[in-house]
């Protein structure tokens, strides 16, 4: 059903459409001295001031070294399977490579690329490692020359992750494979 | 053949050409910064040449006011690509900013920004039909418009050309119609004169202050400026009349806009404002030293600033209107208006004398 909404005809002084420039001055007028006087600009200048990042906030996926200084990543390869605009690429040691820099872990990638430009920050890299040994980290400005500068090497991806320490299973599986030699077992 | 005079006069225009091309620049700076602190904004605060910031404290602070914007604006103007796309009327197409700059500047001719130097009048040509020269002139600004809307062959420009004639054509009538009552009062056609009869008996505004309202929105309308800038209309028109423009030519028309200003803003400031006098200080008489004659310049200047403030101020305070208001405005409200103005005034006058 229609409804009829009855609307007041304007006065003579509010047709004469000076009130509503007083109110529009007003209103300017109050902004303007907000921001001059008062200071309250909205706008947050960038460079020189940054917003604090809320928790949880993913940003560019970084690997990360535990306690001791040694890589976590194990180059099981599955942050690279599940990448979804595959930015993700690995190149496994293979039988004759490196080992990997702490004991008893069975390998670390010879190197591992990750092409910034592709990164949705999808963060499944993150959830899908067994190893906690990528994160997506709080970096949200990336930038470069050039696109192959885009793509982050191991080197660097090591170097701008830093340190996440969290359990060392490598560590207590080396202790107890020690521990087993002697029986019976003492842990 | 008077050399002196020729001199003289060629010397003032270089300089009041000079002024008021520095006052377009500047007067787009302080728009964007006025948009910015009514929007609750900071507006342009980093361009600098390099060297500026070696300056201790006026350095930074020029910076952050954008002083130096418009130089990096102008330079920015200067080196686009100047590109005219296929399909446009060339002649008209290169004639159009030109057409709407000229007038902008020939305006500013009759206007006198001061009373005197030495023993050298400050207007460039005392014309003794001033007011009727710089509506001629005015009215002219509409061919550069049309042009453009026509020229770019293209749909909005075509618009904003057809919706600015027929604006301008009827603004005009009213802005003409409201200055009467001054002419009626003051008796002369002199702008000088005009300021002259104000320097003694008081402002013209206070004499008939619904002229200078119907002058005020009819310049507004003149000018191009919401609310009324219709033929530019962003939302609309994405930009109008000037939509295939760019780089030089594009900066001509927005000269010749800020131009407008600077020649509206002068003539409500003469016509109505007393032009360089002020009514306490000394200042209302002819100058008796070149201090003196400086300070009338200044005072002017001080006015017309006052009025380009106001014009920037308006722009973002009101909604523009739509097509048809716009028109009823100008037909029904402040044509009538004008006509009874004249009348009131000339019993007025009839009655008193």
């Amino acid at each position: 059903m229609a409804v009829v909404v009855n609307r007041k005809p304007l006065t003579f002084w509010e047709r004469l459409y000076l009130p509503a420039i007083i109110g529009g001055l007003k209103v300017t007028l109050k902004h303007a001295y907000n921001t001059l006087i008062l200071r309250k600009v909205v706008t947050m200048e960038y460079p020189e001031q940054k917003w604090t990042l809320p928790t949880g906030y993913r940003g560019a996926p970084y690997l990360v070294k535990d306690q001791e200084g040694s890589t976590k990543c194990v180059s099981c390869q599955l942050c690279e399977f599940v990448c979804p605009p595959k930015a993700i690429r690995i190149t496994p040691p293979g039988n004759s490579g490196q080992k990997a820099d702490r004991t008893n872990a069975e390998k670390m990638p010879a190197e591992f690329e990750i092409n910034m430009l592709r990164c949705i920050y999808c963060g499944f890299c993150q959830e899908v490692c067994p190893e906690e040994a990528i994160f997506l980290q709080k970096d949200y400005s990336l930038v470069a020359l050039s696109r192959s500068e885009m793509i982050y090497n191991k080197e660097k991806l090591l170097s701008l992750g830093g340190e996440v320490g969290g359990i060392q299973k490598w560590k207590h599986k080396l202790e107890e494979a020690k521990a087993q030699e002697n029986f019976p077992v003492k842990l | 053949m008077d050399w002196n005079f020729i001199i003289f006069s060629l010397v003032k225009i270089a300089v009041v050409v000079g002024v008021v091309q520095g006052l377009v620049a500047y007067s787009v700076l302080a728009e964007r910064k006025i948009s910015a602190w009514i929007q609750d904004r900071v507006g342009p605060n980093r361009t600098a040449p390099p060297f500026v910031k070696f300056i201790p404290v006026l350095g930074p602070f020029l910076t952050r006011l954008g002083i130096f914007q418009p130089l990096a604006d102008g330079l920015k103007f200067m080196f686009k690509e100047d590109f005219t796309p296929a399909g446009v009327k060339k002649i008209y197409f290169f004639l159009a900013p030109a057409v709407s700059v000229i007038p902008a500047m020939l305006t500013v001719a009759v206007i006198p920004f001061g009373s005197m130097i030495g023993n050298q009048k400050m207007v460039i040509a005392d014309l003794n039909v001033g007011i009727l020269y710089t509506f001629g002139i005015v009215s002219m600004g509409v061919y550069g418009i049309v042009l453009a809307g026509y020229a770019s062959n293209s749909k909005y420009p075509m618009f904003g050309g057809i919706r600015s004639s027929a604006q301008m054509i009827s603004y005009e009538i009213s802005m003409g119609m409201s200055v009467i009552p001054v002419l009626l009062i003051v008796g002369n056609l002199n702008l000088s004169q005009i300021i002259g009869w104000q320097a003694t008996n008081g402002w013209l505004v206070v004499y008939s202050p619904i002229s200078f309202i119907i002058f005020m929105v009819a310049s507004f309308a003149e000018t191009n400026r919401t609310p009324f800038d219709l033929p530019e209309a962003e939302t609309e028109l994405v930009g109008g009349y000037h939509t295939e423009y760019g780089s030089m030519k594009f900066a001509l028309f927005f000269l010749a806009e800020y131009s407008n200003m600077v020649s509206s803003s002068a003539m409500m400031v003469t016509l109505f404002f007393g032009g360089w006098t002020l009514p306490f200080w000394g200042l209302d008489h002819a100058p008796t030293s070149l201090g003196m004659g400086l300070a009338h310049i200044g005072v002017f200047m001080a006015k017309m600033i006052f009025f380009m403030v106001v014009f920037i101020w308006v722009r973002w305070m009101f909604p523009r209107f739509r097509y048809d208001q716009l028109m009823d405005l100008g037909w029904r409200r402040f044509l009538p208006l004008a006509l009874v103005n004249i009348l009131i005034t000339a019993v007025w006058l009839w009655i008193r004398s």
